[in-house]
């Protein structure tokens, strides 16, 4: 559709015509801001922690454990130098020996949710799914942040 | 002849706005009204001619897009 937006345009006239060739999904898997209707609901990547400790692969389970419990945290995503998301460490995966390293003791190739995803949605799908958090990424698997079911519900399913 | 303009990544778009470029959302009316890129114009592509294009500055740079690259 953009590649003929684009031609018409040249033909009446316009001299410097460009085409975002990804489009709007790819602005909004990014988690940047749009305008309309739905950008006054909040969105997955709104309430989607971005705080949350991160790790490399190579680490001492225990050491990162530790920095999870002192920073307040029961989760933590593992991540490489770009911040990709590889893995992701709860409760179970953080109580594992703590000898182990990431590699080995984490949840692999987590499912990930994109920033604009509704709260709602996510809500319901989170709730359906029984997931306590997950990592809302962009569409190149970079970390957002992680999104907590309880912030989901509180924000996306407000009481009646 | 088809489009000679150039393709551009979500960086140049953000450069060339920056620089006072003009961004054209084609997609339908109804698109654009739940979701568009901050300052986006919407001509949908089945609306676009001489009328509608006469709205933009011919003189600016115009990035226009859709939803994705299909």
């Amino acid at each position: 559709m953009a590649p003929r937006a684009a031609a018409r345009l040249e033909t009446l006239g316009f001299g410097e015509v460009h085409e975002y060739k990804a489009g709007k999904l790819d602005w909004m898997a990014a988690g940047l801001p749009t305008e309309g209707t739905n950008s006054l609901h909040p969105r997955a990547g709104d309430a989607a922690r971005k705080d949350v400790p991160v790790c490399s692969l190579t680490e001492r389970l225990g050491d990162v454990r530790d920095r999870v419990k002192a920073a307040g945290w029961d989760a933590a995503l593992v991540v490489d130098g770009d911040r990709v998301v590889l893995g992701l460490l709860r409760s179970k995966e953080l109580a594992k020996d703590a000898d182990m390293r990431i590699e080995q003791a984490m949840r692999p190739a987590p499912s990930t949710f994109r920033p604009y995803v509704s709260l709602h949605e996510m809500a319901h799908f989170m709730e359906e799914h029984n997931l306590e958090s997950s990592p809302v990424t962009t569409s190149d698997g970079k970390l957002v942040g992680l999104l907590y079911r309880a912030d989901a519900v509180r924000l996306g399913m407000p009481p009646k | 002849m088809g489009f000679v303009g150039s393709l551009i990544d979500r960086d140049q778009l953000q450069e060339l706005v920056a620089r006072g470029a003009q961004l054209v959302e084609v997609l339908p009316a109804d698109e654009y009204r739940e979701d568009h890129l901050p300052g986006a114009t919407s001509i949908p592509l089945r609306q676009l001619n001489r009328e509608t294009a006469a709205t933009l500055d011919a003189q600016r740079a115009v990035i226009v897009y859709c939803w994705d690259m299909a």
